[in-house]
């Protein structure tokens, strides 16, 4: 892994993160969850998820899946598929609801959010779906739009500087126009990834970001996804099988395997664990 | 398919039915417990209506002139053989206002806007769209189900009358061609038993017509899990099951219009 010095590494103002590796130097470490019932996470901690269950009919996706990510920091959570990945990433915002377990986010229980409250928690998060979720019937300008003229007070120019704005930070600022289906994938990507940090969000959660990307557009996609830690303070929670890509972000990595989260701590330190299944992803 | 799969017992087929219906009821339930609550969507209700009726008029329009020629063609040959030729025009606009009209109009708009609305919205679902308004707080029930259940309860109605127009203006173009009828004899005996009360009725049923097939094409789009195929099956399913429902609903509404009144209880 000598390219990591010159990703993530390089970028991360590492020993000012907080939460990056628990164990310290690349070590095994434990996730420091809570027991359900013992009321609100630290301060620190801006999700927690305790013990998730979940079922669709007699499949059981969840089997008490507990993950911790502290305010300022970058989780990524891996696994191979149909190991619950994107489900666990949807009870962040209740897209869906545990049978079994507390999700809090922010300090509050989301499972049991409704009304304004639940909408006041989901603009405050950005979600980066698997395939972009452009309304294709829009523009890129109307997408970005759509959020902006719902959710803010701005005045139409000051609407327009903002899409502009945030266009310009992904690269893209020639798209506005252009409707999605004209978009390559990376560009399908950046631009969700634009529309998801339009309302300013504090914390981010990416759906495998870069699945079906050439090697360049990870790169560009992760750096993107470093530079909101880095630059704006974002929180997020990133799921993904792409080693580059969890290489560029993770402050620290799980590992999710049938429902549970077997592993966490540093990705050098998933990939050297000696647990087989582990061993069997990274391929060592 | 064996018999005993139409018997009850899970996974049976009867059992799926029930299942299906009861969602579906849970589905119109739930339309009606967040039709009144706000956001209000007025600008893409408005869209819709216009793709709902707008879009639909040529085809409308085609529907009402081949139902006024073809059935003034059919009926004549009849009703001349009892010599009731005189008959036609008001045989036509009882048939065409009082049935054929609504219901051949409603099950024209149910293939079109019923596999439209299911494939859009069953193509949003399965590209996450609908979860990408969910998360943005942007409430996609409102957004894609009510405005277009509010359209077309609105427009379908409306089309019929225009299809109804037509197919008058085409039966009369028929009775030109064919006996040189003059137009104020046809269309004062056209209309000389139709009350304002049927026509009310039997155009207004078309309401509950474009709420059928508007709430169903939602949700079976709404609930599509898988991909394309699930999404075309969607579409699909949304004319079919429209269709059939849109002729229960007309054996419904006819039989309690022809309902005698209830007695007066008011003695004078």
């Amino acid at each position: 892994m000598a390219e990591r010095a010159a990703t993530g590494g390089a970028q991360r103002p590492r020993g000012e993160q907080p939460g990056e590796d628990h164990a310290g130097n690349g070590e095994l470490a434990p996730n420091r969850v809570a027991e359900v019932g013992s009321g609100p996470p630290p301060e620190d901690t801006i999700i927690e998820l305790r013990d998730l269950h979940k079922s669709f009919g007699d499949l059981n996706v969840l089997n008490g899946a507990s993950l911790a990510v502290e305010k300022g920091t970058s989780a990524v959570v891996m696994g191979g598929s149909g190991a619950g990945k994107s489900v666990l990433l949807k009870h962040i915002v209740k897209l869906l609801t545990p049978d079994h377990g507390e999700p809090w986010v922010k300090g509050k229980r989301v499972d049991e959010m409704t009304g304004d409250e639940l909408d006041d928690l989901r603009l405050s998060i950005g979600y980066l779906f698997q395939g972009g979720a452009l309304f294709d019937s829009m523009s890129v300008e109307e997408n970005m739009n759509f959020f902006l003229n719902r959710h803010t007070d701005l005045s139409e120019g000051e609407r327009t500087d903002r899409i502009e704005e945030t266009l310009s930070w992904v690269n893209l600022a020639d798209t506005a126009p252009k409707f999605p289906a004209e978009l390559s994938g990376g560009q399908q990507k950046r631009i969700g990834l634009a529309r998801a940090i339009i309302l300013q969000p504090e914390i981010l959660l990416y759906d495998e970001p870069t699945t079906g990307l050439d090697p360049v557009s990870v790169r560009t996609v992760s750096e993107l996804i470093v530079r909101l830690r880095d630059e704006r303070g974002i929180s997020s929670v990133a799921i993904t099988h792409d080693l580059l890509c969890a290489d560029i972000i993770a402050d620290r990595a799980h590992f999710i395997y049938e429902g549970e989260i077997i592993e966490s701590g540093s990705l050098e330190a998933l990939e050297r664990s000696n647990h087989p299944v582990l061993r069997n992803f990274f391929g060592s | 398919m064996r018999f005993t799969n139409l018997l009850p017992g899970r996974g049976s087929a009867l059992a799926n039915g029930l299942e299906r219906t009861g969602e579906l009821a849970s589905f119109v339930g739930e339309f009606f417990a967040r039709f009144w609550k706000p956001p209000y969507e007025w600008k893409e209700t408005l869209e819709q209506m216009d793709e709902v009726g707008a879009r639909s008029f040529l085809l409308v329009s085609v529907t009402g002139l081949a139902i006024g020629i073809v059935m003034a063609m059919q009926s004549r040959g009849t009703l001349a053989a009892y010599g009731a030729e005189y008959a036609l025009p008001n045989m036509l606009a009882l048939s065409i206002i009082k049935e054929i009209g609504p219901v051949f109009t409603s099950l024209v708009l149910a293939g079109r806007l019923g596999a439209g609305i299911g494939a859009e919205i069953g193509s949003m679902r399965v590209t996450e769209q609908i979860d990408a308004l969910e998360v943005a707080a942007l409430k996609p029930f409102h957004y894609l189900v009510v405005t277009r259940v509010v359209a077309c309860v609105f427009i379908f109605p409306v089309l019929t009358i225009w299809a109804d127009t037509i197919a008058m203006i085409g039966g009369y173009f028929e009775s030109l061609i064919a006996s040189g009828m003059d137009y104020r004899v046809f269309f004062t005996t056209a209309f000389s038993t139709i009350r304002f009360a049927d026509l009310f009725v039997d155009t207004m049923k078309t309401s509950i017509f474009g709420f059928i097939v508007a709430i169903v094409s939602s949700y079976l789009g709404y609930n599509v899990r898988g991909g394309t195929r699930e999404v075309g099956q969607a579409a699909m399913r949304a004319v079919v099951v429209s269709s059939l429902l849109i002729l229960l609903a007309d054996v419904i509404v006819v039989r309690i219009s022809l309902m005698p009144p209830p007695p007066s209880t008011t003695d004078h």
